[in-house]
């Protein structure tokens, strides 16, 4: 009997929800441990950094990476993995687009040290301490890994085989992933987005949609929205329109908007770039007769930026791949 | 000197590194936990819609974005001035309970219990959910596998998704629950009861059967007698979803007893430069380091600490284990509350008492008529511009703080996590730890590092929860201190 293949899991700057979403295949799981050899999760394993060191390189068929790039520490683990593993799989929206914590790089460095350390309604620090990445006590030395300027994602480090999308990925998704891997089924070309449709969440969506146009938009705290038609026809931001499909519509279904979890559809690399396309061409810019080109453009942008936080909201997942660069926007 | 490290923590969630100083003498001179990894919500979060938070918030927590989601929702209440109607209130503690009983169970199964179950000397590459069913046995771990399923599945049906819910808003709940999806929760409800109660059974033989393990929990290596946190109804009584938050000493006495919106007369966090986690104390008694007893700030905020701060659970089953508890510790009752109990390892049957009483209180709202009304929402009127939202956790009481500008666009956050609230105590058990079972360059064993784990693992620490928050790059600094730790001179290069 040959060996089974080893499979690994790895979580950088990450909530872990990616892990949660494996370990939701809840019986399946019992099969995956039948197939595969798993050899590194740390939240589930007591194998330690210095254990895959010692494997050979290459000798992991296929790891899942979720989480961004945000410490030293996370730039070595997916260097590491990447040595280690045939196939490397951005698992996740942090891996693959950087996804929430990368909303961190709207803002600069020193405002969230002066919030986290400083300046927060709780904290007590007169003495201005901050963390260092080297701190002499007197038993010794004591080391933290440096922050990088930015929230990167894994293929701005390192190349990368698929990308997976969700946040989390739903386990159904992940399922079909697996399953292929150890059926040997062909694999998709490099580069591919795996575990997710190539359409947008409209189409999987079970609300009924009309010709879709919008007077004005709502925040989802202001109105109790009709629960059967189509939410960005009555005026929430759903993001659904510029959203790969694949984890069913879930958010519609209670009556909340997409937000856009499962990145750009495919074929198209900036989902935000997208939304705003896609609500530019649905706006019901009213009676418009009399008014030059200019002065419609005007009235329309005028509507798009009734919408606050654009940035958080049409990027709230992919800041880091985005076009914006992470500019503050 | 010489320097253990163990990196990365395993079976807990996040990131983590403890660092062991020896002496000369080869004894330890002190430890360091250390949190190496930040994230910064309590800055990006700024400039975001406020109605964004509970969906943005749960993303410091994959393990329990349900309590994120809470306390943001809570906060939102607040924030936007809305009372959410009766029905709304019990289907968000409906949901809630839910994500007790499969979070509970993952900790004692697969993250905290595999010490116990396996024993803390089994080979690494055993001590993990898949060792625990191989020596359970398939069965067993099927049940495991079967109450986490159909806990999540409740959650989806009420939350909208598995992990990452979206279904809180301020003023209440998106979608209100069917009749049939009502009786559907109520029978999930029985099995996890049957569930808890099994799991208690399971924990009686393999801890309370084995003497070894009993003495491993009793000994002072394990003990801390520091302040405890939880959250009380108004009779005083267990509660996850609200209430007020009270604080005993070590003796038991009622130290504070506030309002989520108090918190920050109460609570004060400590910084430290060697690491990215704050520490937070009882403002009142001030931060005097690392130290237990009555004058220290030091507290626990755990399933022991709750199952310590309250005069008792309002649901049967789980009430008479609570009562063997304090009875198997020989505590006894002072004022209707029995005296705390300050063994850490007991955590985790506490954490069990929980898993029960989180079953039947789900099966209490499940059967409550009321829980089918479709009326769950109220659509806020106004901008209150602040609201503060407070929930436990499982890993201890959960705090959000929000502050908007008039068209609720976040101008400050503030965020006190399950987790955080023990850092301080997590950090003097692994050094009880380790110098109780380190002594003259001892060989150090696999078995004797899993045993400083062990320290913290009891407090199932989430650091994915607690590195909400993220720096920038840094000097060095260097501090020289006398024998007390008194900072004489501090150098920084910058």
């Amino acid at each position: 009997m040959s060996p089974k293949p080893k499979l690994a899991i790895y979580w950088a700057s990450s909530c872990g929800g990616c892990e949660i979403a494996f370990v939701n295949l809840h019986e399946k799981i019992l099969e995956v441990d039948a197939q595969v050899d798993f050899v590194f999760c740390p939240c589930l394993l007591d194998t330690k950094k210095k254990d895959l060191e010692t494997m050979e390189d290459g000798s992991i068929a296929i790891t899942f990476f979720d989480g961004a790039i945000r410490t030293e520490e996370n730039e070595e683990m997916a260097h590491l993995l990447r040595r280690k593993s045939q196939l490397l799989v951005a698992y996740g929206a942090c891996a693959w687009q950087g996804g929430i914590p990368s909303l961190s790089n709207f803002h600069s460095k020193e405002d969230h040290f002066d919030t986290i350390y400083l300046s927060g309604p709780t904290i007590d620090n007169p003495g201005g301490v901050t963390p260092q990445p080297s701190t002499v006590v007197p038993e010794g030395t004591l080391r933290l890994p440096r922050f990088n300027e930015k929230v990167k994602t894994l293929a701005e480090v390192v190349e990368v085989d698929y990308f997976m999308p969700g946040c989390p990925p739903e386990s159904q998704q992940i399922w079909k992933v697996i399953e292929s891997i150890v059926n040997g089924c062909p694999l998709p070309p490099k580069g591919s987005v795996i575990g997710a449709g190539t359409s947008t969440v409209c189409e999987e969506c079970a609300r009924e949609k009309h010709d879709k146009t919008v007077k004005t938009f709502h925040r989802t705290f202001e109105m109790q929205p009709d629960p059967k038609t189509c939410l960005l026809e009555q005026g929430i931001i759903c993001m659904g329109i510029a959203t790969r499909d694949g984890c069913t519509a879930l958010c519609p279904k209670v009556n909340m908007p997409c937000t856009g979890c499962y990145g750009p559809p495919q074929g198209v690399t900036d989902q935000g770039a997208k939304m705003v396309a896609a609500l530019g061409s649905i706006l019901d810019a009213g009676d418009y007769k009399g008014l030059t080109p200019e002065q419609l453009a005007e009235r329309v942008d005028a509507m798009l930026d009734s919408v606050p936080d654009p940035a958080g909201t049409y990027y709230k997942y992919a800041a880091a791949g985005s076009m914006l660069g992470g500019r503050t926007a | 000197m010489k320097r253990i490290s163990i990196n990365p923590i395993t079976r807990l969630e996040g990131h983590g590194t403890i660092e062991i100083l020896l002496d000369e003498q080869g004894n330890v001179a002190n430890t360091y936990f250390q949190v190496p990894e930040l994230r910064g919500f309590e800055q990006f979060c700024v400039a975001r819609r406020a109605e964004d938070m509970p969906e943005i918030t749960s993303r410091i927590c994959g393990v329990c974005p349900e309590a994120h989601h809470m306390a943001a929702v809570k906060a939102l209440d607040k924030l936007f001035a809305v009372e959410p109607p009766s029905a709304a209130k019990k289907l968000r503690e409906l949901f809630y309970m839910a994500f007790f009983v499969t979070d509970h169970t993952t900790h004692f199964y697969a993250l905290g219990g595999p010490d116990f179950i396996l024993g803390p000397d089994a080979p690494p590459a055993e001590r993990n959910i898949l060792g625990v069913v191989r020596k359970v046995g398939l069965e067993i771990g099927k049940q495991v596998m079967e109450c986490r399923a159909r806990n999540h599945h409740v959650i989806e049906m009420l939350g909208g998704r598995a992990i990452h819910p979206t279904a809180g808003v301020p003023g209440g709940w998106s979608k209100s629950l069917s009749e049939e999806a009502g009786a559907e929760v109520q029978a999930i409800a029985e099995k996890n009861i049957e569930f808890a109660l099994f799991t208690l059974q399971l924990f009686d033989k393999l801890v309370l059967g084995n003497s070894a393990y009993l003495d491993l929990v009793t000994s002072e290596v394990y003990l801390h007698r520091t302040y405890s946190m939880g959250t009380v109804d108004e009779n005083n009584r267990l509660n996850f979803y609200d209430g007020k938050i009270r604080v005993v000493d070590p003796d038991g006495h009622e130290f504070l007893k506030y309002d989520a919106s108090e918190y920050a007369s109460h609570i004060a966090e400590r910084v430290e430069p060697w690491t990215y986690l704050k520490f937070p104390y009882l403002k009142k008694l001030g931060w005097k380091g690392f130290t237990d007893g009555s004058e220290s700030g030091v507290y626990a905020a755990t399933p022991l600490a709750r199952l310590n701060v309250c005069d008792g659970l309002t649901t049967s089953r789980a009430q008479e284990h609570f009562e063997r508890f304090y009875q198997t510790f020989g505590s006894r009752k002072v004022n209707g509350r029995f005296q705390p109990v300050h063994y850490r390892l007991a955590t985790h049957w506490a954490r069990l008492i929980e898993l029960l009483y989180a079953a039947e209180r789900m099966k209490e709202l499940a059967m409550d008529p009321e829980i089918t009304s479709p009326e769950v929402r109220n659509i806020p009127q106004r901008v209150a511009g602040e609201g503060i939202g407070c929930v436990e956790a499982p890993r201890g009481t959960l705090t959000h703080h929000y502050v908007t500008d008039e068209n609720a666009i976040l101008k400050r956050v503030n965020l006190v996590v399950g987790t955080t609230n023990n850092y301080a105590a997590m950090s003097m058990s692994i050094k009880r730890v380790a110098e109780k079972l380190i002594h003259g360059h001892a060989v150090i064993e696999e078995g004797l590092l899993n045993r400083v784990e062990m320290a913290f693992r009891l407090y199932d620490p989430c650091l994915s929860c607690a590195t909400h928050s993220l720096p920038g790059s840094m000097p060095l600094i260097v501090n020289i201190r006398n024998l007390r730790g008194e900072v004489l001179k501090s150098l920084r290069r910058d």
